[in-house]
């Protein structure tokens, strides 16, 4: 078609005549400012689920405080507030800062290419991402309120109103952001896809991809197989919700007193089926860009090479591969099979092995290494301590005779914080330490560093570990009270809080060791930049930090690789980067 | 001053069903376990960012990668099978014939629980025929003879050392049945009906929780069951049958 008979095509030529139009799309296609603008959202919605958890925190050691200007935290608020928190870190910030927002940031400078492959669907996943976002905070400001059912969303409880507060246009607006949201990540993992397969530079063969790359790449193949599954659950349920389809309800419900009569005569099970179908692979995508960084930056501060490379790329996909076939883990006593429960057991507890494969890389790498222990080096070590304190107890909980117990209860909450939340955190801030240079041309400062690792590090340990020992003790999620109440069970209940107090005070400490981050990056508003010519100040060796990525010149040479990363002598002095033709020591043959 | 409700490093409530003792042994293996392997780990870790090895040497990825990981497999694949073996006594079969049968029913925010009676079958219930205000919370239908002598309670009361089994059902949202003491866990979901049997083995009082987050009340979606010597079982049992009859009286002018 010529773009004269192509409406859409002559509308865009005609628009591009204006040099104001066509530097605005510039700028606003160019990965870097996508990247910002993708941490910019992270950090928008890391910092109101934060607060949430607080505040919900709070609430539940001292039931009787209000909140300041607010009031009381009714139980429909503090449920509000738990799908809020929920929904804001599993989607904009561990799907989006590691994946969308440090992936644009520096994927294409590690493939030794300047751009991403589709840079307007770039753009248009990021304002997507941002319209979600908007979506899913103005559920706060909805009659009744935000929903309260939870991240997770189960039917009957999400599909009408009537079934309490904030299930009306809040839940509609949960589910608009999230369907905004799946299309968005689709687009944005289309082009990730596109640029890893297509814009490697000369010589940057699959093996000498470093293994962030790795993460990312696995990331978006799950990302596109997960989210689309999820935004047709997202349609169904939106059907279910307003044409009285039967998809995910029975033909019959009976809720506050209303008998609610729906065409076909459908099962809740359905929707935990496609939901954790989409949601397990998630909560992947949300840590294999942080397991691919941490072997990179331990090797690279190790002067290491990453120990089993090859393994490691084949576990990532591996990882990757067994995450779409163990939801059923999450619905060991939803009501299914129980045969389907031996069968997901099985699925689930192999995945231990390559993640266990990835824990033996990392200790062997430093093995004996005496690192250098700068800030980046120490989050990847919490990265370590926190992936193997979390994942420890998933195969506990993927044996369902064993989930029967802990199913729902504060040990799966402390399990999943760690190994995800916290650890997927502490990849971001690995991240951030690491790159920085080239994200703000400047180098962090390492005492306050040092600090914000040491006091998180205590934080995060303070506050999640306890909770395998409330979990244990049987007390339930979603409890927005846990005194007050009659009979055995409030003695259960009751018998925790104690323990609850020290989590309450454990998490506030959490969140106030992110002061000397935030001024960490502030002061570096104020600090010299780095010296331009010293573009390389960890002496890493893949592509991202090659001479002239932060000040390209059109006249460039595009970029070769000769080998692939992690290349150094074994006093770790000298190092052979991805890009140096010279070849000044004898490394092992690749 | 009233006795902590749990017990033990791990802080584990007691246990009072039959198959719950396997189920502990199971369990405190694996966290012990898990202890172990968190501490060696943290152990290799911090030693080897301390030393420094003279000459650095290539390592083998058989001893550091395939040995170890073989070993994992090998310990993962017993407690797995040791698992299955609880799991397929537990659930790969239905609970004996000669089991009591109780129906639990959720509905925001309180359990219901259902005697099939002298002629040990639960009349036909209908959403349609629910009415609280009048004796009728489950919606027995009436013209169906299995009805009339059910007994509804809102405390579930069991014999000691009987099996029973409960047969889970909801009316409006997905709930999560939970009596932690007794090591039970199953989710009662609209539409359709989901089974669980256990045996209690001690008298005493115990909670029952909701466990799937099911609206604004689901904290306060609490129950007790009580586990009585079976004289004093068939004794309250007589009480209810009375009790409910003049309730339904009452109820139908």
């Amino acid at each position: 078609m010529t773009p004269a008979t192509n409406p859409g095509a002559t509308f865009m030529a005609r628009l591009l005549r204006y040099k104001w139009v066509r530097t605005k799309l510039r700028s606003a296609t160019r990965h870097r400012t996508i990247g910002f603008g993708y941490l910019l959202i992270s950090l928008i919605a890391v910092i109101i689920g934060s607060i949430l958890s607080l505040i919900m925190r709070t609430h539940l050691a001292w039931p009787s405080w209000r909140l300041p200007i607010y009031g009381a935290i009714l139980p429909e608020d503090y449920l509000a507030f738990v799908t809020m928190h929920g929904t804001l870190m599993l989607f904009f910030v561990l799907t989006v800062a590691p994946q969308s927002g440090f992936g644009n940031l520096i994927l294409p400078a590690q493939l030794g290419t300047r751009h991403m492959a589709f840079p307007r669907m770039n753009a248009a996943g990021l304002w997507l991402t941002a319209l979600a976002l908007a979506t899913l905070l103005a559920a706060f400001f909805a009659p009744g309120g935000a929903p309260i059912g939870g991240w997770t969303s189960y039917p009957p409880l999400s599909a009408t109103p009537l079934a309490g507060p904030g299930e009306g246009t809040g839940m509609d607006l949960w589910l608009a952001s999230i369907a905004l949201f799946s299309v968005a990540t689709t687009l944005s993992s289309i082009n990730m896809l596109t640029t890893i397969t297509k814009l490697r530079c000369e010589g940057l063969t699959w093996e000498r991809l470093p293994l962030t790359v790795w993460g990312w790449f696995t990331a978006a193949l799950l990302s596109i197989l997960a989210f689309s599954v999820l935004l047709a659950a997202l349609l169904l349920l939106f059907c279910d919700r307003h044409l009285h389809s039967g998809f995910f309800l029975p033909a019959q419900d009976l809720v506050s007193g209303v008998l609610l009569q729906h065409r076909g005569d459908g099962s809740p099970l359905l929707w935990l089926h496609l939901f954790w179908f989409f949601g397990h692979p998630e909560v992947y995508v949300a840590i294999l860009p942080g397991i691919g960084l941490t072997s990179m930056v331990i090797a690279n501060f190790s002067r290491r090479r990453v120990f089993a490379y090859r393994l490691m790329i084949a576990t990532t996909l591996l990882i990757g591969f067994l995450g779409i076939l163990v939801w059923g883990h999450h619905m060991f006593v939803a009501g299914l099979n129980p045969f389907a429960g031996t069968a997901f057991s099985i699925s689930t507890i192999a995945i231990a092995i390559p993640a266990a494969a990835k824990v033996f890389s990392w200790l062997a790498t430093t093995w004996g290494s005496r690192p250098r222990l700068t800030t980046p080096m120490l989050f990847a070590l919490g990265f370590v301590s926190l992936f193997i304190t979390g994942g420890i107890t998933g195969p506990i909980l993927a044996q369902p005779i064993l989930d029967e117990y802990l199913h729902n209860t504060f040990f799966v909450v402390a399990h999943f914080h760690l190994i995800m939340a916290m650890a997927g955190v502490f990849g971001l801030f690995c991240a951030t330490y690491y790159w920085a240079p080239l994200l703000f041309h400047r180098t962090l400062s390492e005492p306050l560093g040092k600090l914000h690792f040491w006091t998180t590090l205590l934080g995060a340990y303070s506050t999640f570990l306890p909770m395998h020992f409330t979990g244990l003790a049987a007390e339930p999620r979603h409890y927005s009270q846990l005194s007050g109440l009659a009979g055995p069970s409030a003695t259960l209940l009751q018998s925790t809080l104690p323990l609850q107090r020290h989590i309450t005070a454990s998490a506030i400490f959490l969140v106030c060791a992110q002061l000397p981050f935030f001024l960490n990056l502030l002061l570096a508003w104020r600090r010299p930049t780095n010296n331009p010519a010293d573009t390389n100040p960890w002496h890493a060796t893949t592509m991202e930090w090659a001479p002239n990525v932060l000040n390209p010149h059109p006249n460039d040479q595009p970029p070769i690789v000769y080998r692939g990363p992690s290349h150094y002598t074994d006093s770790g002095k000298e190092f052979l980067p991805q890009w140096s033709a010279a070849n000044t020591f004898n490394t092992e043959a690749e | 001053m009233q006795a902590s409700p749990t017990h033990g490093f791990w802080n584990l409530p007691i246990n009072a069903a039959a198959h719950g003792r396997a189920l502990d042994s199971h369990l405190l293996l694996n966290l012990w376990i898990a202890l172990a392997l968190l501490a060696l780990a943290h152990l290799i870790l911090l030693t080897g960012i301390a030393i420094r090895k003279r000459t650095p040497r290539p390592y083998h990825q058989l001893f550091i990668e395939y040995l170890p990981l073989a070993a994992l497999t090998f310990l993962f694949a017993f407690l797995a099978l040791r698992a299955q073996q609880l799991w397929a006594t537990q659930r790969y079969t239905c609970a004996d014939l000669s089991a009591m049968q109780v129906e639990v029913t959720g509905q925001q925010f309180v359990w219901y629980f259902r005697y099939p009676g002298p002629d040990a079958a639960f009349g036909r219930t209908r959403l349609s025929l629910v009415d609280p205000a009048n004796a009728n919370p489950l919606g027995i239908d009436p013209t169906d003879t299995h009805g009339h002598d059910d007994i509804v309670t809102s405390q579930l009361v069991l014999p000691v050392n009987r099996e029973v089994d409960l047969t889970l059902r909801a009316q409006d949202v997905i709930h999560g049945f939970a009596i932690p003491e007794m090591r039970i866990k199953q989710n009662a979901i609209p539409g359709q009906t989901t089974h669980i049997h256990f045996t209690p083995e001690s008298p005493g009082d115990y909670a029952i929780l909701c466990t799937q987050v099911c609206g604004m009340g689901h904290y306060r979606m609490l129950a007790t069951l009580r586990v009585l010597p079976l004289a004093d079982f068939n004794a309250w049992l007589r009480d209810q049958a009375a009790l409910w009859a003049k309730d339904k009286g009452e109820a139908q002018p």
